[in-house]
C-alpha cells in the first residue's frame, strides 16, 4: 500500500492538523508516514494544503502532485485539484461550502455537509475532523482503533481536553450516511 | 527506541541540543523558525542558552564568542539571513573554530520568497564570505537525517577545528517523518586546549584572532589551513548510491530533488530504463570519486537541482567533461516533479543530449 492524500482548503479550517491526524494514526500503525505543508505567509485566510503519505514502503517524494485521496474543504480547491486525482482514486468534498459536484466520472466522489453537522453538533471548528471520519470509513487508510492515542500525539499538551470533542467528529463522519 | 514524528527543523534542534549545544543564537525567518521556537522552549529547561539577537550579524558573532571559550554553538536562518552572516563565518574560518551554522534554503536572491529553493550551493561551497576557505556542508534528505547530519556537524567541526555548515531546504524544514532519536548523540569528545576559558595562572592566554599583518605568517595559516582541507577532502566524502551498478543514465541530486529523483528513477526501472542516483549528503567535500567512476559508464549524467544549475560544475569537474552532463530544473520556489525527471531521463537514454 502507498497511499497519497492531499487536504486542501483556507487557513483556519484546519486543514495541516487533519493531515498530521492521518500521520500520528499511521505511525501508530507502524506505517512508513510523510507530512508536508504548503502554505502562504498568512495565519488564516490565504489556501493552505498538505500531503500526507502512507505507505507499507519508504516514502519517496513527499509532495502530493497525483492524490489517491483528495479532500477539499473550498471550491478554489476542488478546481484546482480535481483534474490532479489520480485514475479511480477519491474525492471528498464538505458540500456546505461547495456548491458544485466533481464532474470527472473516472474517480469516485463523496459528499459530507461536514461544516454544517460540525455546527450542529455544538463543535463548529472541527468540520475536518467530520471529513477525516468519513475517509477513514471509505478508505481505511489507516483504522479507527487506537485513534485516542493518535489524538492524543496530534493535539497539542493544553488542548488534551479538546480530544472527546475530536473523537466525537471523527465518529460522526464515520457514521455519515450520504 | 521509539520513532516519534517531527518537522525536520525540530529534529535539528533536538539533535543539536542531543550532540551537546547548549548555546543557541538566531534571529527568525521563515522557513526555519520552529529551530529557534524549539531551543527557546528547551534551552532554559536544561540550563543551556536561547538567544533572540538583533540581528543575524549579531547571532553570528555570538557563536563566534562561544566557540572561542571551546563550546558548541550554533545558528541557524534562511537564505537572506545566511548571507548576513557571511562575515562572521569568515573571521570563524580565519580563527580555526568549530561551529555549526544551518541553512534552511529559501528562493532568492535578495528577499526572494518562502518556498524551498538550493541556490546557495555555490555560497555554502565555495566560500561565501571573503578569503580563501571552505565549511563541511552537509545536505539532509530526509527529517532522519536532520537530525544524523547535525550530530555529524558538530563532531567534524571539531574534530577538523572548522565550522559546518548544514545546508537544508524548505522542504525538508517544514516536513514531518518519523524520526529516531539516541539519547546521546555528542560523539567522541575532543580536547580543546586552544580554547579561552581562563589560565588559572597554570599556561600562556590563548589568543583567537584572525588578524595577521605580516603577510609570510598569513600565507603560512592559509598554506596550513589547506592542508586539512585536503585531509578532509580525503577522509570525509559521503554519498548514497541508488541503483547505480548497472545504470545508463546517472541522476546527481541532493536533499529535496533527490527524494523526487529516486522516484522518477523507479518509474523510469519499471519502463525499462537502467537510471541510477548518486545523492552527495557531503557537498564540500564533494564525492567526486564515486562520480569519476560512472563517468566511465553511463551515457550521460543528469545534474536535478532547485537552482538554475550550480551543483552541475562540480559533476562536470568530478568527471573531467568525460560525459555530457544536462541539467533539470525548477527555481524560485518550485520543485521539479517526478515527471520532469522521467522526461529528463528518458531523453538522455533515448540518445537527446
Amino acid at each position: 500500500m502507498y497511499t497519497q492524500i492531499l487536504i486542501a482548503g483556507f487557513g483556519g479550517q484546519g486543514v495541516l492538523f487533519a493531515g498530521k491526524v492521518l500521520a500520528y494514526k499511521g505511525l501508530t500503525e507502524e506505517k512508513q508516514i510523510s507530512w508536508l505543508p504548503s502554505y502562504g505567509p498568512e495565519m488564516r485566510g490565504g489556501t493552505a494544503n498538505c500531503s500526507v503519505i502512507v505507505s507499507d514502503t519508504p516514502v519517496g517524494s513527499p509532495i502530493v502532485s497525483v492524490p489517491d485521496i483528495l479532500i477539499v474543504m473550498n471550491l478554489p480547491s476542488l478546481d484546482k485539484y480535481e483534474s490532479a486525482v489520480t485514475k479511480g482514486g477519491c474525492v471528498f468534498v464538505d458540500s456546505t461550502l461547495i456548491g458544485r459536484k466533481v464532474e470527472r466520472t473516472d474517480i469516485t466522489a463523496h459528499y459530507i455537509p461536514a461544516t454544517k453537522m460540525a455546527r450542529e453538533l455544538g463543535i463548529p471548528t472541527l468540520a475536518n475532523m467530520i471529513m477525516i471520519g468519513k475517509v477513514i470509513k471509505e478508505t481505511g487508510v489507516v483504522s479507527m482503533d487506537g485513534l485516542r492515542d493518535a489524538l492524543a500525539k496530534t493535539v497539542s499538551a493544553k488542548h488534551q481536553d479538546l480530544i472527546d470533542a475530536n473523537l466525537k467528529a471523527i465518529e460522526a463522519g464515520f457514521n455519515y450516511a450520504e | 527506541m521509539a520513532k516519534v514524528l517531527m518537522k525536520g527543523n525540530e529534529a535539528i534542534a533536538e539533535a543539536a541540543i542531543r550532540s551537546g549545544c547548549r548555546h543557541y543564537f538566531g534571529y527568525p525567518i521563515t522557513p526555519q523558525t520552529e529551530i529557534a521556537a524549539y531551543m527557546a522552549k528547551r534551552m532554559p529547561k536544561i540550563g543551556g542558552t536561547f538567544l533572540q539577537a538583533e540581528s543575524e550579524i549579531s547571532a553570528i558573532n555570538m557563536v563566534y564568542g562561544v566557540a572561542s571559550a571551546g563550546l558548541r554553538a550554533m545558528t541557524s536562518s534562511s537564505s537572506p539571513g545566511v548571507s548576513l552572516k557571511q562575515e562572521g563565518i569568515s573571521y570563524l574560518v580565519g580563527c580555526d573554530l568549530p561551529a555549526l551554522i544551518v541553512n534552511v534554503q529559501r528562493g532568492g536572491p535578495g528577499l526572494g520568497g518562502i518556498q524551498p529553493s538550493q541556490s546557495d550551493y555555490f555560497q555554502a561551497t565555495k566560500g561565501g564570505g571573503h578569503g580563501d576557505y571552505h565549511l563541511i556542508v552537509l545536505a539532509p534528505a530526509s527529517v532522519q537525517e536532520m537530525a544524523d547530519l547535525t550530530a555529524k556537524a558538530f563532531d567534524l567541526a571539531d574534530k577538523y577545528r572548522m565550522p559546518a555548515m548544514l545546508l537544508a531546504d524548505g522542504t525538508i524544514g517544514q516536513m514531518m517523518e518519523p524520526v529516531e532519536l539516541p539519547e546521546d548523540m555528542s560523539g567522541p569528545k575532543y580536547d580543546k586546549p586552544w580554547a579561552v576559558r581562563g589560565t588559572e595562572n597554570k599556561r600562556e592566554h590563548n589568543i583567537i584572532n584572525s588578524l595577521y599583518l605580516v603577510p609570510e605568517q598569513l600565507e603560512v595559516k592559509n598554506f596550513e589551513r589547506y592542508k586539512k582541507y585536503a585531509e578532509v577532502e580525503k577522509n570525509e566524502a559521503l554519498c548514497e548510491e541508488y541503483m547505480t551498478e548497472d545504470a545508463d543514465v546517472c541522476v546527481v541530486a541532493f536533499g529535496i530533488a533527490a527524494r523526487v529523483s529516486k522516484n522518477a528513477i523507479d518509474a523510469a526501472r519499471a519502463k525499462g530504463i537502467k537510471a541510477g542516483l548518486i545523492r552527495p549528503i557531503t557537498l564540500w567535500p564533494f564525492p567526486s570519486e564515486n562520480i569519476a567512476k560512472m563517468a566511465d559508464r553511463v551515457k550521460g549524467f543528469i545534474s536535478v537541482e532547485l537552482s538554475m544549475g550550480q551543483m552541475i560544475e562540480d559533476i562536470r569537474l568530478a568527471e573531467s567533461c568525460k560525459k555530457p552532463v544536462k541539467l533539470c530544473n525548477r527555481v524560485g520556489g518550485m520543485i521539479p516533479s517526478p515527471e520532469e525527471v522521467l522526461k529528463a531521463i528518458e531523453d538522455m537514454e533515448g540518445g537527446a543530449f
